[in-house]
């Protein structure tokens, strides 16, 4: 019998799609090629947005991107998204969400009664998550050169106390709350996109979340860290904080709380739910003695009612996570993009 | 659906077949599941970790991505870079690595490659595009042939010339064969694939047991059908005997699922085949009939490819024959991970390699 040793593929000389996903490719390009390009302590926070000093206030600051295809899908569309988005990287710092900016960059040839559905949904969204849109643009870009409709939004916020929540900040002994189920806006994108049916319609988790993290803050919780999970869902969160830390996290399997339908589509596509994206959903990093009274806050918050302890934070580095058998497994990004099994 | 799947999972019924396991072993056995969906719950769950060190289990060749040869994998990037081609797969496939690239770097540079999670839905692609001219990537075990069989029948009943296979079907049986037939073979007892003996059958286990002495467990996925499995095994083992036993029998039965065999059989033939890491295996892959030979790719679309495999130390031929663990490689972890994969077992996450890094790589606690 004669071996083969097949040939490795060296390092990708152009983007691909896995450097858009936010895990092991999307990390590498920002380590290796624009965080050098930007290095500046604020930067170097890694965390969701930034936090600076202007005048007497401490401002958080950030931006993202929105590309989402279909971009309408069940439970929102790309115009709600982007406004919850933003102001869900604003909450994560523990700012008061205030003022978001638009830019659209429409394809020639997209309806206009299609864009008018999408902005009209980011105005309800924007005054669901009480902020107002200001300022913005607007781009054409030839027909084949885009896909229907690209959003960028910007936003600013306020952070009213003095908290320095980041990866930084996290202790070893602090615990990790989840603050619902997880998966439901990647499945519900992806059944959309694919023509997937599943029983029971699964619906994106899309919502903003300040007022979950205001009110943590607000009572008092000495809050280290918070994360919401977006693209690369809990397990990229929780390794990019462990990172962060230079501690590690050890979570409970059958604690993680999951729909049967989101479970149940993923058994069948062979997708890791821990991997699957949210937009609605975030963690919580609080010392021990301040779990009980911060789930009480979240449970009482409609965006976090389902909130529970999932982990704790230990010296030993990495993300470990017991399975329902009672094993330990590591847990890490994915290389790129999560693809369907074959079998 | 998920109550069910559940019972499968439970930690008491898991803990029960561990403990019944280590009771019955008496001696050290090697055994290995064929399937990589079953070596991926292994190592997701860490079953290792709960079995007597007396048992050593190693991964077999059911990884389909893992298995399809190089010059498949150069024939599917060449004909994706071919104008007005569109190829349609499934997921795993676009990471492995051929002699340049990958499928992603070919979408990344131009070629209209389209992830499907069905062969029919790549028949709709051909419908919706009568100017593109579609490629299905027809890879797998006996698992996907029916499927797949059914896309080729049914664009022949639709007279859709637009479309054709690349085909690069594998069988598990005469694998099986050929890991047993190996001089230095180990494997004591198999861990069947339930979901290839759900299509299939185990008639033809009934051989390899017989002709060869060993114990044939058709198993499924869960943590529990796999102890289970393995429990039965071990029974065998310590008691001499060597038949087919059939635990998964919520969806397997002795004769297979005819309608899907029958698909199978009037759309393909048993053709040799080279799988990826173990060499060319007689009899061991299905091609289309003559019937359907339009619809072949590889006599449509007259592609050169210049397959060379590099020298690089990669041991993921043993490790699909069973005669290596990921670990054992020296490149594990290092030069070779999922983002940089050196073989197609790194690649796949039913890939032996992909499974252990993943789940099992820096871990403390984890198996052995």
């Amino acid at each position: 019998m004669e071996l083969s040793c097949p040939l490795p593929e060296t390092m990708p000389e152009s983007i691909q799609l896995g450097h858009g996903s936010g895990g092991m490719m999307t990390h590498q390009l920002l380590e290796g090629v624009v965080f050098p390009a930007f290095g500046n302590s604020l930067l170097a926070t890694r965390h969701d947005g930034a936090v600076m000093r202007v005048g007497n206030s401490r401002v958080a600051f950030t931006t993202d991107s929105y590309v989402v295809n279909p971009r309408f899908f069940p439970g929102g569309n790309i115009g709600s998204l982007a406004v919850f988005g933003t102001v869900n990287d604003l909450a994560m710092c523990g700012a008061r969400p205030s003022h978001l900016s638009v830019g659209l960059i429409a394809e020639e040839g997209l309806a206009i009664a299609e864009l008018t559905r999408v902005v009209r949904s980011m105005q309800e969204a924007a005054e669901a998550a009480s902020v107002t849109i200001v300022t913005g643009d607007t781009k054409v870009v030839d027909r084949g050169h885009g896909d229907g409709l690209y959003i960028n939004t910007s936003g600013v916020g306020i952070c009213e106390h003095s908290l320095h929540i980041a990866p930084s900040s996290v202790r070893s002994g602090d615990v990790v709350l989840l603050s619902g189920d997880i998966g439901r806006h990647g499945i519900a994108v992806l059944a959309r996109r694919e023509g997937l049916e599943f029983e029971g319609a699964i619906e994106s988790d899309c919502t903003s979340l300040h007022r979950s993290t205001l009110s943590l803050v607000d009572s008092g919780v000495d809050v280290h860290c918070l994360r919401d999970l977006t693209r690369g869902g809990l397990a990229t969160a929780l390794k990019d904080i462990a990172d962060g830390s230079g501690l590690g996290v050890d979570v409970v399997e059958h604690q993680i709380p999951l729909s049967q339908e989101v479970h149940g589509a993923c058994e069948l596509l062979g997708l890791d739910p821990l991997y699957v994206a949210c937009e609605g959903r975030y963690i919580a990093i609080v010392p021990a003695e301040q779990a009980d009274k911060a789930l009480e806050i979240l449970r009482a918050c409609p965006e976090s009612q389902g909130a529970v302890q999932v982990g704790v934070i230990g010296e030993s580095t990495g993300v470990r996570l017991e399975s329902v058998l009672g094993t330990k497994r590591v847990v890490d990004r994915l290389p790129g993009e999560q693809l369907p099994r074959i079998c | 659906m998920m109550e069910f799947l559940d019972s499968y999972r439970d930690r008491e019924a898991s803990l029960r077949f561990a403990e019944e396991i280590k009771r019955v072993v008496t001696r050290p056995w090697t055994l290995m599941e064929v399937c990589g969906g079953q070596t991926h719950s292994i190592v997701r769950y860490g079953l290792h970790a709960l079995l007597p060190q007396e048992i050593t289990l190693v991964h077999g060749p059911g990884c389909p991505v893992c298995v399809t040869p190089i010059e498949m994998i150069d024939k599917g990037i060449a004909l994706a870079r071919l104008p007005g081609v569109t190829l349609c797969t499934f997921g795993d496939m676009l990471r492995v690595p051929g002699s340049s690239g990958d499928l992603f770097r070919a979408k990344s540079e131009g070629a209209d490659v389209r992830i499907v999670y069905s062969p029919l839905d790549s028949l709709k692609i051909a419908r919706e595009n009568p100017n593109r001219a579609v490629v299905f990537f027809a890879i797998g075990f006996e698992t996907t042939a029916p499927a797949n069989a059914m896309a080729v029948y049914q664009a022949n009943q639709e007279k859709l010339r637009n479309y054709s296979v690349l085909c690069s079907q594998v069988l598990v049986p005469p694998a099986m064969n050929a890991v047993l037939s190996a001089q230095r073979n180990r494997i004591q007892g198999f861990l069947a694939a339930g979901h290839v003996c759900t299509v299939m059958g185990y008639e033809e286990y009934e051989r390899i047991a017989r002709d060869y002495r060993v114990p044939i467990v058709v198993t499924g996925f869960e943590p529990v059908d796999i102890l289970q499995g393995i429990l039965l095994c071990v029974q065998q083992l310590e008691t001499g005997r060597a038949v087919v036993e059939n635990p998964y029998s919520r969806s397997v039965k002795r004769e297979g699922n005819r309608v899907a065999q029958d698909m199978v059989q009037r759309v393909f033939q048993i053709c040799d085949r080279n799988w990826r890491g173990m060499g060319d295996i007689a009899d061991s892959g299905l091609s289309l009939r003559e019937t359907y030979r339009e619809y072949d790719a590889s006599s449509r679309y007259n592609v050169e490819v210049a397959t060379h495999d590099s020298e690089d130390g990669c041991i993921s031929g043993l490790v699909l024959q069973g005669l290596k663990k990921p670990k054992e490689c020296c490149h594990f972890g290092k030069r070779c991970t999922p983002e940089h994969p050196l073989g197609a077992t790194m690649v796949s996450s039913e890939g032996a390699c992909a499974a252990y890094y993943r789940y099992d790589s820096s871990s403390p606690i984890g198996g052995r």
